[in-house]
């Protein structure tokens, strides 16, 4: 199940570059959060400081405080133990390109040294079905590799990757963005579907996209977060100026 | 806004499509520029080496100034030996430097010391490797030995090897490593398996290329291995190889002796080619349907 996320003064710097200020958010337990804004207001940070990808940049610097269930993850445990139960799926599909579609599957868990063969194969193909590719793929699991697959199949892998290892949290940064219309819709309904059992957060620069799934909207800008509510009440009765600006396309 | 098309102009036409074949052409020329030396070595050899040629090349050991016949099997199995201590200490050291350039010392000054030191090596000419080599192992020891020259051979590899290593590593896109550490996975278990894993044909191709550039490598060889006209299966006792037998066959005042040079020269590269492939096949065996 997935559980609630909770965002106290966090700061996070690229350099002497201060991308986020003071960001507060509780974000809800088993629902889809959506961030939306314009380029470079600091949501792609915002989510990369919740799985600790952000100080992967040797430059990168946080403060501030991120609990996630009952352990705050800057304080009480390893970004290794993090990132196991927050999973991310990112902006452009990015398979192992020497795997198979089932080692693609299976990576997470096998390169923890999880090797019992009869498990792995129904984690791998409870996945693949929860990501919607089963079908597609059943066939041809060992023998093609995953980056053989088209660009929205890729995708669809990657998030059944991230599901693979069973996380609490799945991140997803602009995750259709790279995809075709019919593979954005087929990645929406899949998200329908998985935040009744993971807390989603995604990233978006799709409005429609953020109204279709999810409940409630952030709306980032120049690194703080001007707004956090209801996504009903985001796009119908904002109660900023500057969420109404940029929700009616005035700038962004 | 109102676009006025101009009409084809077809001198331009002309002159684009003259243009085109003429960088085409430029480009098949150079092509058979790069493969004719190949070639030509190649067909000199067969034509030159052919005609001693035999099952006694391949099965026995050089026979005394004056009598006709015998081979070059020694020398045959003496590269082999030399060649497999030069890749067991080459590759790992290598691969292992190439490892830490590209993925834990990026941008740290013993990174860059690093770097320096393998591009110096680099170009260190092959007789002075034999010579460092002498004084360092044949000296102390009192004697050739088949284990210094393995070594000579293997420390020159080193360089290419890492480089190549370094190379290939750092074209492996940072999405894929993001993908890694996204999923929980140690970075040092993520280098292992998943970024060194993507680069390997790259670095296998840097390793293959280091090994045929030993394999036909004289100078190391005259202070280390020493050449032998017998049978040595010892690593402490001097030993022969190829290129060294070819070497002294070819500045010998003998007929017999200069065409047994020939054939060994085409034994040579026949034997790196062979290797080469063998290896690239292995390799390629286990690249799955749609992977690049």
């Amino acid at each position: 199940m997935g559980v609630g996320i909770e965002v106290t003064n966090l700061n996070a710097w690229y350099g002497a570059n201060h991308t986020l200020q003071d960001i507060n958010l509780p974000i809800p337990a088993n629902h889809a959060t959506a961030l939306i804004g314009p380029s470079g207001c600091g949501k792609s940070t915002f989510v990369r400081c919740l799985n600790r990808m952000h100080e992967t940049n040797p430059i990168a610097r946080v403060t501030g405080s991120v609990r996630i269930g009952d352990i705050d993850i800057y304080a009480d445990a390893s970004p290794v133990e993090i990132r196991r139960r927050v999973g991310m799926v990112f902006q452009r599909p990015n398979p192992f390109p020497t795997m198979s579609i089932y080692d693609n599957v299976c990576s997470g868990l096998k390169l923890n040294g999880f090797s019992n063969r009869k498990a792995l194969d129904e984690i791998v193909e409870r996945s693949l079905r929860d990501a919607a590719l089963w079908d597609e793929v059943k066939d041809d699991l060992k023998k093609k590799s995953g980056a053989s697959l088209s660009g929205g199949q890729q995708q669809r892998m990657c998030i059944a990757r991230a599901l693979a290892v069973d996380p609490e949290v799945l991140l997803m940064d602009e995750p259709a963005s790279a995809l075709d219309p019919v593979s954005t819709s087929k990645i929406e309904d899949l998200i329908f579907q998985l935040k009744t059992q993971y807390t989603i957060v995604i990233v978006t620069h799709n409005m429609q996209q953020a109204a279709r799934v999810a409940e409630k909207t952030g709306f980032f800008l120049n690194g703080r977060m001007v707004e956090f509510d209801s996504t009903h009440k985001i796009f119908t009765n904002p109660s900023d100026k500057r969420t109404e600006d940029y929700i009616t396309g005035r700038f962004g | 806004m109102v676009t006025t098309r101009k009409k084809p102009n077809r001198v331009r036409s002309a002159m684009r499509t003259a243009a085109d074949h003429l960088a085409t052409g430029l480009a098949i020329l150079a092509t058979i520029l790069v493969i004719a030396p190949l070639v030509a070595i190649f067909i000199y050899l067969v034509y030159k080496g052919t005609s001693s040629l035999n099952l006694a090349f391949f099965t026995q050991v050089p026979k005394p100034v004056g009598e006709a016949g015998g081979g070059m099997a020694n020398a045959i199995g003496g590269s082999a030996v030399l060649l497999g201590i030069a890749s067991l200490l080459g590759v790992p050291i290598g691969i292992g430097g190439g490892i830490y350039l590209a993925e834990f010392g990026r941008g740290t000054r013993l990174a860059n010391a690093i770097r320096f030191t393998a591009d110096v090596l680099n170009g260190v000419p092959s007789i002075v490797m034999g010579i460092a080599i002498y004084s360092l192992i044949v000296v102390p020891q009192h004697h050739f030995s088949a284990f210094s020259g393995g070594v000579a051979l293997g420390v020159m590899m080193i360089p290419t090897v890492t480089r190549t290593t370094e190379e290939m590593l750092l074209m492996v896109p940072h999405s894929v490593r993001e993908a890694a550490l996204g999923l929980g996975v140690p970075n040092w278990r993520s280098v292992m398996s998943i970024t060194l894993k993507t680069a390997s044909p790259g670095v296998i191709t840097g390793c293959m290329l280091a090994f045929a550039r030993v394999a036909g490598e004289t100078a190391p060889l005259i202070f280390t291995a020493f050449g032998n006209q017998f049978w040595s299966a010892s690593l402490n006792q001097p030993i022969a190889a190829l290129p060294l037998q070819i070497y002294v066959y070819a500045i010998s005042p003998y007929d017999e002796w200069h065409r047994l040079a020939w054939a060994g020269a085409l034994v040579l590269i026949v034997l790196i080619v062979f290797a080469v492939s063998l290896v690239r096949y292995v390799a390629s065996r286990g690249i799955l349907k749609g992977a690049s």
